[in-house]
């Protein structure tokens, strides 16, 4: 039972209140056609769907089977991915729900556990999950590329790194090569990181395709941040190799908005509307050509993100944080949202919309961070560093 | 190149058992780089408005989220139209309303569904419920279950809008947290003791630790130490001698977790939970086991102020998460404390007349005082055991925690 008693508690019921209003001011209907299509679901022919029913089937025959329970929560999760859904993280949660709040279970659980956990931006206790599957497991490949990444998300690198040699012998060579540089290329090392990817993708031809998609993504990542026009083909050899990798479907639009290409941007992510990061790519494209378009893409943004606020979310912070700078015109509410992302998560693009927001907001302590953040990592990234430095020759 | 012959001794020692792995590693490249791109997560928006004793409720559910649960694609064609929606009208009205509780006073305020229509929201369509729901009386206070898809997706919420007498206010139920409890009127402040009175009571009569506490420091009450060799105990010589060792021990229990109770619903002090809990329940051993081998007899009362020290902050926990009104912090704290003397009165009042009239029986000084007190030993050892280590040893076993 609660009771809303505290003046905080109060305001913050009243704001919610109003968010929710809203939110769901729109005006109910009676659809005039029996055959008149509401909403459309994810393919049902897919083989990825056809898995998924199977597994069901094989969790509901036997509940408690600890494999099959995995098995299932993992094939949601990969749907999750693919399809950009979090309520397939909800059902992935469901399927192990005997174990969900278990410290102690099994180690598979464990493991897919902080897989859900860090995708729901619970970075902490994924490690702590990942931290005891691996005290019984040492050796097990998954659990340590799933630490090496929170791990660099957080943007621990030092322990991140320390993990990617371990999976030498336990995971595809080029699965070690791609943890490796992955994180030097956000410690000033990029053009060693650049070299080993390109050298392994050259001469490991056996990797498969995710894996291919994976480096590629990472060199037009490393690229873009270098300016380096090679971005582009890399981008679109890792869309080659898997065309609904919907994070460098991302990433690849936000190297065309960088390069004033917003007219690319419209078919690029013109089709995943319902992924809040690719239609926030797809609403500032529309403004950049200034579509009329542009006011109903920015209008369906902030209702979500009004939505994920009553909700009680935080993890789309980093996408908010740019539609409020870049779409909204609050520089004061973005460089508060990416202040509050930048305590939990901090990649490149993390640094980047704190950079753009201190900036805008002429913010010394948010610069501050910037810069230290950059002399610290030795991170190459010339859009940040081109932000900081204005603030430095500014002063001088 | 000394990397490159690294690879290359690896790539010829693994070709024959890396294959498999490749699965794994698919779901793991999948997560690689971290970051998240999402939808907006699955919520519902429920929409209540209280006049009198009828509420009138309208309830947006995702077709998303229908279709999961119950199926509303019929012809399994990955599109959802108007049509399979209308087919499905009954069962989405059961399957909804069945995760939906209203109580008022007590009593349930049943909803019946008026109308089905369509809205969209941001992130697509939503099947809107209209439903009318009658309480016995105006509600005063309204407790809301909601557990609607935390079965099939714990990640779910329900986003409540609740509107009564002119004020608006937001709730959002979760899996953790599916029942919540709304004052819709401003209660007067003789109802607002009563309330915080009834949690009080409620509070000692189902929080067996504090009342085993109790009962082991006052099973001896209504007896003296024997002089006689080979006797431990004689029964007490008048029921005013036992009543006043009863008064002295409940006194101080009182006492003492008066005063924590106070400093910890106000902040002063604040305990880990963990080690408040394990606290009390060892305590408990304590108590019983001094029954069985006794230690201290004529300062019983003053084990009961020490530990009833830590019971004091037991209570808080409660009363914190009750939630105090800011306007009459003080009327809930003397209410609640005065219900917890009322409920332990109460309990004392039903013991000592009882265990006056056995206190010469065998059956009282063995069964009872000792065997009972063994049994408690032991129950509140696990617990101890339970709460200390966050594990569960008994299933079932952790009430009162």
């Amino acid at each position: 039972m609660i009771r809303c008693g505290r003046t905080p508690c109060r305001v913050a019921a009243g704001a919610m209140a109003l968010l929710v209003a809203m939110v769901t001011s729109a005006a109910p209907f009676i659809p005039s056609d029996d055959a008149q299509v509401l909403e459309r679901l994810p393919d049902r022919g897919s083989t990825q769907y056809r898995e998924l029913r199977s597994l069901q089937a094989a969790a509901a025959a036997s509940p408690g089977d600890v494999a099959r329970a995995v098995a299932l929560a993992d094939a949601y999760y990969r749907v999750s991915r693919s399809e950009g859904d979090p309520r397939y993280l909800g059902y992935a949660q469901a399927a192990l729900a005997p174990w969900w709040k278990d410290p102690d279970a099994p180690t598979a659980v464990l493991i897919t556990r902080a897989t859900i956990l860090q995708s729901n931006h619970e970075f902490d206790r994924a490690l702590a999950d990942l931290d005891r599957a691996l005290a019984r497991e040492p050796k097990n490949g998954r659990a340590l590329l799933v630490r090496a990444t929170v791990l660099t998300v957080q943007g621990k690198y030092g322990q991140a790194r320390a993990d990617c040699p371990k999976l030498f012998g336990l995971a595809p060579e080029f699965y070690v090569f791609a943890c490796i540089a992955g994180i030097d290329s956000l410690n000033g090392k990029s053009a060693a990181a650049v070299a080993t990817l390109e050298r392994s993708l050259a001469t490991l031809p056996a990797t498969d395709t995710s894996g291919r998609a994976w480096g590629e993504s990472l060199l037009g990542e490393i690229a873009h941040r270098r300016g380096d026009p090679a971005a582009e083909r890399h981008f679109r050899a890792a869309l080659a190799a898997d065309p609904r990798d919907l994070y460098t479907l991302g990433a690849y639009g936000d190297w065309l908005l960088d390069n004033g290409r917003a007219a690319d941007v419209v078919p690029l992510v013109g089709n995943d509307m319902r992924v809040d990061a690719l239609l926030l790519r797809l609403a500032l494209a529309q403004k950049a050509l200034q579509r009329p378009e542009a006011d109903a893409s920015l209008a369906t943004l902030r209702a979500r993100f009004a939505a994920s606020r009553a909700r009680g979310d935080v993890v789309h912070r980093r996408e908010e944080a740019r539609f409020q700078l870049q779409g909204n015109g609050d520089s004061q509410a973005a460089l508060r949202l990416a202040l509050e992302n930048w305590n939990v998560q901090r990649e490149p693009a993390d640094l980047r919309i704190l950079a753009e927001a201190a900036v805008a907001t002429n913010d010394a302590g948010a610069q501050a961070t910037v810069r230290q953040w950059l002399e610290q990592t030795g991170l190459e990234y010339q859009a940040v560093s081109g932000l900081a430095g204005k603030r430095e020759s500014a002063s001088k | 190149m000394r990397r490159a012959r690294r690879w290359i001794a690896f790539f010829a020692q693994m070709t024959s058992t890396w294959r498999f792995r490749l699965v794994v590693f698919t779901l793991a490249a999948l997560l690689l780089p971290g970051a998240v791109l999402a939808h907006k997560p699955s919520d519902s928006y429920l929409t209540l408005a209280v006049d009198g004793e009828i509420i009138t409720g309208q309830w947006d559910i995702a077709l998303r989220d229908l279709d999961f649960a119950i199926g509303l694609d019929g012809n399994q064609d990955g599109a959802i139209s108007w049509g399979e929606v209308k087919a499905k009208h009954a069962d989405i009205a059961s399957y909804a309303l069945s995760r939906l509780t209203l109580h008022s006073a007590g009593a349930p305020c049943v909803p019946i569904v008026r109308d089905q229509l369509i809205d969209n929201h941001s992130d697509g369509a939503y099947a809107v419920l209209r439903f009318v729901a009658t309480c016995a009386a105006a509600p005063k206070a309204l407790a809301i279950g909601y557990r609607l898809f935390f079965d099939v997706d714990p990640q779910h919420r329900g986003l409540l809008n609740l509107s009564a007498q002119g004020a608006t206010r937001a709730g959002v139920f979760t899996a953790d947290t599916p029942e919540q409890h709304f004052t819709l009127a401003e209660l007067s402040k003789q109802e607002q003791f009563v309330d915080y009175l009834k949690e009080g009571v409620l509070h000692i009569w189902t929080g067996f630790d504090h009342v085993l506490f109790l009962l082991s420091l006052l099973l001896p009450a209504v007896l003296v130490r024997s002089r006689v060799p080979g006797e431990i105990w004689m029964g007490a010589p008048s029921f005013r001698y036992a009543f006043w060792d009863v008064f002295r021990v409940v006194t101080a229990f009182t006492l003492a977790h008066s005063i924590t109770l106070s400093l910890a619903a106000l902040g002063v002090v604040s305990l880990p939970s963990r080690l408040v809990e394990s606290a009390i329940a060892a305590s408990v051993v304590l108590a019983a086991l001094n029954n069985v081998r006794p230690v201290v007899y004529g300062g019983r009362w003053v084990l009961a102020f020490a530990f009833g020290l830590i019971h004091g902050f037991g209570f808080a926990s409660v009363l914190t998460d009750l939630g105090l009104p800011q306007g009459s912090l003080l009327l809930a704290l003397v209410a609640f404390n005065v219900g917890v003397e009322v409920g332990q009165l109460a309990i004392v009042a039903v013991f000592l007349p009882i265990a006056y009239a056995l206190r010469d029986t065998r059956f009282y000084r063995h069964a009872i005082l000792t065997g009972g007190s063994v049994l408690v030993a032991v129950l509140a050892a696990l617990w101890l055991v339970e709460r200390a280590f966050n594990v569960a040893l008994v299933p079932g076993l952790g009430f009162g925690s």
